[in-house]
């Protein structure tokens, strides 16, 4: 169970978020082809390490965020708004 | 054992009562479980798990691998409680099952709370080194909670007889404690045991609070409290746990850690007549010193270990014990009961017996660090002790006394009350903190690493490693024998570790037995501990949250007007709904004909209140909306509506609903209710996420809006007779239209959609009208015998129209167009999914789609669909059955059906298999029923 920091609210508990997934994923162009798309749908990575995640604090203001958490240690070394400057927040 | 005439910390003033095995017994307060059995002579309380061999108590604590319970009876019974950690009280009940417990079979009648609680400095273990951490970081001001998992404060000092300051360490102990008791800032948690460690310095404790109290004394209490704690900073100081050694017939009654002899001397004034003490080190000189002090007789320190120097060896010297040095025990006796009458010492080559009742034996001591393992946190094996110790982390975390691996008391208190002022300072407190006590430090030698003594006869069958699990050096070797070396394998081939006790007295031993057996240094690797530390019931982590508290339920506000009406509810997600209203004597299946052919012939009234609402507002809703669903938006004109759906971005089926627009920049848009959650999570993703720049504002009024749906060819008549000031006429209110206006005396917005297929209105009101406007409509409707219909007969109202419920006549993958609803999609623009359903297996024609079927007789939903159910196995399955039901209207079994290819085989047979029998369908178009919609159009 994670301690998360909101960037709008602050450490909450784990059980108020849920987890979005790799943050660097990005949506393919429609011309992309079917490999291309598959791998978009179904591929994701996971890395031993920092890894930069999309959050939403659902149960909280109910916005989404970013978070580098480290996925050996569950250390959480930053957050900040989706669309804002990540060196703006930790 | 036999209990003292004066000492220990019992209260002979108050006897206590209580039953084992049904034999009525006495102890005094202050006695666990344990030692009330041994005050009572009895030496074994059961027999092992595979072995079937007697055992007894072999340790006073957390150590223990025999002393296991069923304790209490009836409802209150649990099983595999630990008797060390068992205050006896008046009226215990306990059986001995030392590895297999029973459930009771019976709901849980004790009650349970959680809370959640937030300080500075928690402090794990209330031992010397915990107490120094608690009262110098309580110095500065610093929030703490110090846990102790037993009744008193004193850990090792409960057992091992100290000075401090000059004066017994028991005064020490009491003047901190009351120290830290009057500071506001400290909660001092006794009987709590930390179970749980998560990351970010959270802890999870169980607070026992009743439980040790006569039944008449618990009134109000609950019997356990779980805390979930979250700690700036945590100090652990949860002490080691001393470790067993590995002999033939090491597993006796009267076989036990050595400072476990010291705990029940002291605490519990038990004294063996008898001792002979086998040690790796020096600490267990200590137990032979404390028992001479008390008039006991030791017949010999066995130590593995040539000419012992350390000052306790030499005061046992002084003392005129006798030290056997480079010695082994070997072997021990029994009487006939099985409990221990003597040990075989091999010495010098010699082998020779000699009579105890009790032998301590110590073969190390393990810092107690499953908490940190729980976390991941690295430890590594340290020579000098011969165990496992924890690395230095980073902030956050300190561990202390001997759970660090430095096992004296002077260690104790230097290292507590240095973290003490560290973690204080972490927190931001200046700590003043006073003088470290001034303890002995006893000039000890360094142990021998022992972790297995050699049968004399090579049968190492009867030498237990794991004395819990029965897992002996033989069944050790049998694993590394057949290739075994890693030790979470060695965990699983031979289940050393598995029991109640996580195997913590086994773990070193097992695992340096199998790494010497094949080549490798004793330490190397441990296996993993598992939270929690110790069994936690189900209803400690249920708290309050049982029966109807277990999950929300939610009534929509008509829903005491459908009760009086005789509703039978289900929960749909957390919704009660009402499934059919019978009349007095009717069957479920009398009222859904009745109810359908009301709707059918005549008008009926449902509440459909709990469909998912969403108010989605902003000059780029329409946009928004396009991109989201499958459907055109930006087309429909204000006072429209449009049934829509919206896939995954995989091209699955996500939720369906419908679409109405109120305003050219509002649309009211209605989900599944058991979408509701999802589908406005999914809005508020894209909106965030993907399209910030989009202009619109979503908001949930799924409980704001009471929604009836009032459906027959009578439906106009009874809205009329409400009262309104809508045209309601067919060229004026057409179906898929919305319109505001008054119904019934109320301000309400009315849509023309039907999901049973006759001519039907939505009427939707503020919920603080909902229940009233029922009474208005059900009242209107009296004279067209209105009549109101549940979920089951709108389930066959729908399915006679070919409606599907998309996670009921759908699977996870599949499409719009597997489902019938191609003809919806829009192909001139990219919405969410669009990509995908371009990919190759989407267009597959031997796909599952979605089709009716007629049946002559009554099909089991969940039915599978096959050619030849006697064919040849396996048989090839043609697909399923999603939805089943008698359909009055029509006179016909019928359903819906997911089937491979099925809208090709439109007229084919199969045969629906319900495991037991088969009923032939007949594949058909979904739409049974009033094909034209000429009703729906009324």
């Amino acid at each position: 169970m994670l301690l998360i920091r909101c960037p709008w609210c602050g450490e909450r508990e784990e059980r108020e978020f849920h987890y979005g997934g790799d943050a660097a994923v990005k949506t393919p162009p429609v011309e992309a082809d079917d490999r291309t798309w598959a791998h978009f749908l179904y591929w994701r990575h996971n890395p031993a390490g920092p890894f930069t995640e999309r959050w939403v604090h659902n149960l909280g203001c109910r916005r989404w965020f970013i978070a580098v958490r480290d996925t050996t240690t569950h250390q959480i070394s930053a957050t900040w708004p989706f669309g804002a400057n990540p060196e703006g927040s930790g | 054992m036999k209990r003292r005439p004066d000492g220990g910390a019992i209260d002979r003033t108050r006897p206590i009562a209580f039953r084992f095995d049904g034999r009525l017994l006495t102890a005094f307060a202050g006695d666990t479980l344990a030692s009330a059995l041994l005050a009572n002579g009895i030496a074994a309380l059961g027999r092992s798990v595979t072995a079937g061999r007697p055992r007894g108590v072999m340790s006073a604590g957390l150590e223990e691998a025999h002393a296991f319970v069923q304790l209490g009876i009836g409802a209150e019974s649990e099983p595999l409680v630990r008797a060390t950690g068992v205050e006896v009280f008046d009226g215990l009940s306990a059986e001995g099952r030392i590895t297999k417990g029973v459930l009771p079979g019976v709901p849980e009648t004790a009650r349970f709370e959680k809370r959640f609680a937030h300080c500075d400095v928690l402090v794990i273990g209330g031992g010397p080194a915990g107490l120094s951490a608690a009262t110098t970081a309580a110095a500065g001001g610093a929030r703490v909670i110090l846990a102790e998992t037993g009744s008193r404060l004193g850990g090792a000092l409960l057992r091992d007889q100290e000075q401090m300051d000059g004066h017994p360490a028991a005064e020490w102990i009491a003047a901190a404690g009351l120290a830290l008791r009057r500071q506001p800032e400290v909660r001092i948690m006794l009987r709590t045991t930390a179970m749980i460690s998560l990351d970010q310095n959270g802890v999870v404790l169980v607070e026992r609070v009743s439980g040790h109290l006569p039944a008449t004394e618990r009134t109000g209490l609950p019997d356990r409290r779980l805390w979930q704690v979250r700690a700036r900073e945590i100090v652990l100081a949860t002490g080691a746990l001393e470790r067993p050694l590995v002999f033939p017939d090491n597993d006796r009654p009267g076989v036990m850690l050595a400072a476990a002899v010291r705990t029940y001397l002291h605490q519990f004034a038990l004294r063996p007549d008898r001792t002979v003490v086998f040690t790796t080190n020096d600490d267990a000189y200590r137990t032979a010193l404390d028992l001479v002090a008390a008039g006991g007789t030791v017949a010999a320190v066995v130590d593995v270990r040539p000419g012992p120097a350390g000052d306790l060896p030499a005061a046992a010297r002084a003392a005129g014990i006798t030290i056997i040095d480079e010695a082994e025990v070997t072997g021990t006796e029994a009487g006939p009961d099985g409990v221990l009458s003597g040990v075989v010492i091999s010495h010098d080559g010699a082998a020779r017996m000699i009579p105890c009742d009790v032998l301590a034996v110590s073969g190390g001591w393990d810092p107690a660090i499953d908490l940190i393992h729980q976390v991941r946190a690295p430890t590594r094996w340290d020579d000098g002790i011969g165990a496992f110790v924890p690395v230095p982390g980073p902030g956050g975390r300190q561990v202390v006394g001997a759970a660090s691996g430095a096992l004296t008391l002077h260690a104790a208190v230097t290292s507590g009350h240095a973290a003490g002022v560290e973690a204080a300072r972490r927190t931001g407190f200046e700590t003043v903190a006073g003088p470290v006590p001034a303890v002995r430090l006893w000039r000890e030698e360094a142990p021998r690493l022992v972790t297995r003594v050699p049968a004399p006869d090579g049968d190492e069958s009867r030498s237990f490693v794991d004395l819990h699990r029965d897992v002996t050096v033989a069944g050790v070797l049998r694993a590394t024998g057949a290739g075994i070396q890693s030790v979470e394998h060695l965990k699983r081939y031979t289940l050393t570790g598995t029991g109640v006790e996580q195997g913590r007295t086994a773990k070193v031993n097992a695992a340096a037995v199998a790494h010497t057996a094949i080549g490798l240094p004793p330490g190397g690797t441990t296996s993993s501990a598992r939270p929690p530390i110790e069994p936690i019931s189900f209803g400690t982590m249920a708290g309050r949250a049982t029966g109807p508290r277990f999950d929300p339920v939610r009534t929509p506000p008509a829903h005491d007007a459908q009760a009086a009406a005789g509703a039978v509810f289900e929960t749909v997600g957390q919704w009660q709904r009402a499934r059919y209203f019978p009349t007095p004597g009717e069957a479920l299946a009398e009222a859904v004909v009745r109810e359908c052919r009301a709707v059918r012939t005549g008008v009926g009234i449902m509440d459909a209140s709990t469909l998912g609402k969403i108010d989605v507002q902003g000059p780029d809703a329409a946009e928004f909306l396009e991109r989201l669903y499958m459907n055109r938006v930006a087309n429909l004109k204000p006072g429209r509506a449009r049934y829509a759906a919206m896939a995954h971005l995989d091209g699955s089926l996500f939720d369906d609903g419908v679409i109405m627009r109120l305003a050219a920049d509002r649309f009211f848009v209605t989900t599944s209710t058991s979408h509701a959650g999802p589908v406005m999570d999914w809005m508020e993703e894209w909106l965030q996420t993907e399209w910030p720049g989009l202009k619109v504002w979503l908001t949930s009024i799924t409980e704001q809006w009471t929604t009836l749906a009032v459906a027959g060819p009578s439906a106009r008549t009874v809205l009329e007779a409400a009262g309104t000031d809508l045209d309601l006429s067919r060229e004026a209110f057409p179906f898929m239209a919305v319109r505001t206006g008054r119904v019934g005396g109320f301000d309400a917005q009315v849509a023309r959609v039907s999901f049973s297929g006759e001519l039907a209105f939505e009427v939707s009101v503020p919920g603080y009208d909902g229940a009233a406007l029922w009474a208005a409509l059900v009242a209107a409707g009296a004279g067209q015998g209105i009549t109101p219909y549940g979920l089951e007969a709108l389930s066959v109202l729908r399915a006679e129209k070919g409606y599907l419920i998309v996670g009921q006549d759908t699977e996870p993958d599949t499409t719009a167009s597997d489902a019938g609803l191609g003809w919806m999609i829009k192909a001139d623009r990219d919405y969410i999914g669009k990509r995908a359903l371009g990919r190759r297996d989407f267009q597959r024609p031997d796909r599952y789609q979605v089709v009716g079927f007629r049946a002559d007789g009554p099909v089991m939903e969940g039915s599978q669909l096959v050619s030849d159910p006697s064919g040849a196995r396996p048989i090839p399955i043609a697909g399923s059955v999603s939805t089943s039901h008698w359909s009055g209207a029509l006179g016909v079994h019928f359903g819906l059906a997911r089937v491979k290819g099925g809208r090709a085989r439109i007229g084919e047979t199969l045969q629906a298999h319900d495991g037991a029998r088969s009923v032939p369908v007949v594949l058909a178009d979904p739409v049974l029923y009033d094909r034209e919609g000429l009703r729906r159009d009324g």
